[in-house]
């Protein structure tokens, strides 16, 4: 679906993507995980062709995006960011509005709308203007919106940042059904929990480039351990317990309010800590997760 | 053509939520001109060229409306959907393409403009101003100067990142053009060193050309003079306002 080598977006002097290679499969959900100006959205635009590669190959669909692009935009669903719904229009008119340019015939453009609205549970708002819509509300049918014309390729750009926890995980629960209907999914996040939900892989970006790639179950194992116990030692500053701790687990990470200790078994190392004769003033024995690939690749957490 | 009209029929849709709001600038308004003015100041005056000031001034009201409206509707709707509502990021993502985005709202603009040339025409009708089956051209010479000044305008709301430019657009160059470009007093009576400020407006030529069929007399310039001038803008703006929208939605 998606074939990239070297691909690469200059704006003057600032590089948002620094020659990444990429490859996504029928079907599959693909994740683009980092922070804020890892290159996602860049990334993104040039998948969906209203951005032109400054260097690199790119095909989507085995098409040319420069060449073909309306035709590749055609068969693209497209989520962005940043909401561009009509304020003023209905929910409904929202969609049929929008099916008219995928030049998709007015009486199918309504049956596909009324369909679409079932499937993200706003049939009842049908009727009601965009405006009052709650952020959630407007989310999903930015998704019902970018499936209106069946296509073969849905891009999601952060699809639930500014979200509540509901509506997030309502969200999702929509995507999974897109997935399991044979959808290719490429989403963007800076939320760990959202790429091990829904991504069957993903690559891990940092300032333009892809520093790792794999199944969330994959990054975890090759990056990071099993687990990671939390400490917290009062008002004391964690990087003074690095020296007193070493080696207990695979490695220590201080962060400025705690002490990340990777280790297999977390409750032998949380024994090792006693028994060496500190006593946190907390400690949390917890499942690695994604967050903490990003932190052992970049030494930074994803929050900025 | 299908981007065309789909991109049409999403200004006609938004229009059928909205239109209550335009009904009185579009259609009251222009009347409210022609009683107090034509009727009102005309009164007091025996005539322009011979004919009543309210004969006169009805085709002046007819083409000054479409051209306001045409900037109007070109300033903050285009700019709007740039910066707020970002509809033109949502055409982006699809197969429309970025001419199909500017005909089709040129396309709305000349729906509009008709509309209330028609029911202007209507109105004035009934108080005998209209003396010439010629006034049957008159909606489309308001859809020739509506798409001249609309594209010129859709281009510079596509270059702008703030609105305060709108009112300079206003204050500058469309206020004055309604004052001084034959809507109200003949050019003739402008000092000789602004009356080709008077010829450049695009409002003038059509306001000669609607005066012309109106009346049932010739205009000041060959009729094809005042059309290809009109046109010259419509052509060159539609250039600019693509160079404008391809430069706001690529990289």
């Amino acid at each position: 679906m998606i074939h990239a080598r070297g691909l690469v977006k200059r704006f003057g002097d600032f590089t948002a993507v620094d020659g990444i290679d990429l490859e996504v499969a029928p079907g599959e959900a693909f994740g683009f995980l980092g922070p804020n100006g890892a290159g996602k959205s860049s990334t993104m635009r040039m998948i969906g062709c209203v951005s032109t590669p400054t260097a690199g190959e790119l095909r989507i669909l085995g098409m040319d995006p420069v060449r073909e692009g309306p035709a590749i935009r055609g068969r693209l669903g497209v989520c962005p960011q940043t909401d561009n719904l009509d304020p003023d229009l209905t929910v409904f008119e929202n969609l049929t509005t929008y099916a008219r340019y995928f030049g998709i015939p007015r009486a199918e453009g309504r049956r596909r709308a009324a369909e679409l609205l079932e499937f993200v549970q706003l049939t009842e708002k049908s009727g009601s203007t965009v405006d009052p819509l709650s952020g959630g509300m407007k989310r999903r049918l930015s998704i019902a919106r970018a499936m209106i014309n069946e296509p073969d390729l849905v891009l999601l750009d952060e699809p639930t940042t500014g979200l509540d926890p509901q509506a997030r995980h309502l969200l999702w629960e929509r995507l999974f059904r897109l997935k399991q209907r044979g959808v290719t999914l490429v989403l963007t996040t800076h939320y760990m929990d959202e790429a091990e939900q829904l991504c069957d892989r993903l690559v891990v970006m940092d300032a333009g480039k892809i520093v790792a790639e794999g199944s969330p179950r994959h990054l975890i194992e090759t990056y990071s351990t099993r687990e990671v116990v939390e400490l917290r030692f009062g008002d004391d500053a964690p990087a003074t317990y690095v020296e007193k701790l070493a080696g207990i687990g695979e490695r220590l990470d201080p962060l400025p309010d705690r002490l990340l200790l990777y280790s297999d078994d977390g409750d032998a190392a949380v024994n090792e800590v006693h028994r060496r004769g500190f006593t946190p003033s907390s400690v949390l024995v917890r499942r690695s997760t994604l967050e903490d690939v990003f932190l052992i690749l970049t030494g930074r957490t994803l929050v900025d | 053509m299908d981007g065309t009209l789909a991109v049409f029929n999403r200004a006609i849709v938004s229009y059928r939520r909205l239109w209550q709001a335009s009904v009185f600038s579009s259609f009251i308004l222009p009347v409210l001109f022609v009683l107090s003015i034509g009727i009102g100041v005309g009164g007091h005056i025996s005539g322009v060229d011979g004919v009543s000031y309210l004969d006169w001034i009805v085709p002046g009201v007819l083409a000054s409306t479409a051209f306001q409206m045409a900037v109007g509707e070109s300033t903050f709707p285009v700019l709007g959907d740039f910066k707020w509502v970002r509809g033109y990021h949502a055409m982006r993502a699809t197969p429309v393409r970025i001419a199909d985005m500017i005909s089709g709202y040129q396309l709305y603009i000349m729906f509009r403009v008709v509309i209330a040339s028609v029911v202007f025409l209507g109105v004035s009708a009934l108080f005998g101003a209209i003396h010439s089956p010629w006034v049957v051209f008159t909606p489309f010479v308001c859809a020739l100067l509506g798409v001249a000044v609309s594209a010129p305008t859709s281009a510079f709301a596509a270059t702008i990142e703030n609105d305060s430019y709108f009112a300079l657009l206003f204050r500058f160059l469309v206020i004055p053009s309604t004052l001084f470009a034959g809507v109200f007093f003949p050019v003739s009576q402008l000092p000789a060193l602004l009356r080709p400020l008077a010829y450049a407006s695009p409002l003038w030529h059509a306001v000669e050309l609607c005066r012309a069929a109106t009346l049932g007399v010739a205009p000041p310039w060959p009729v094809a003079a005042h059309l290809a001038y009109l046109l010259a803008w419509a052509g060159l703006g539609y250039l600019l306002a693509l160079r404008a929208f391809r430069r706001r939605l690529s990289d």
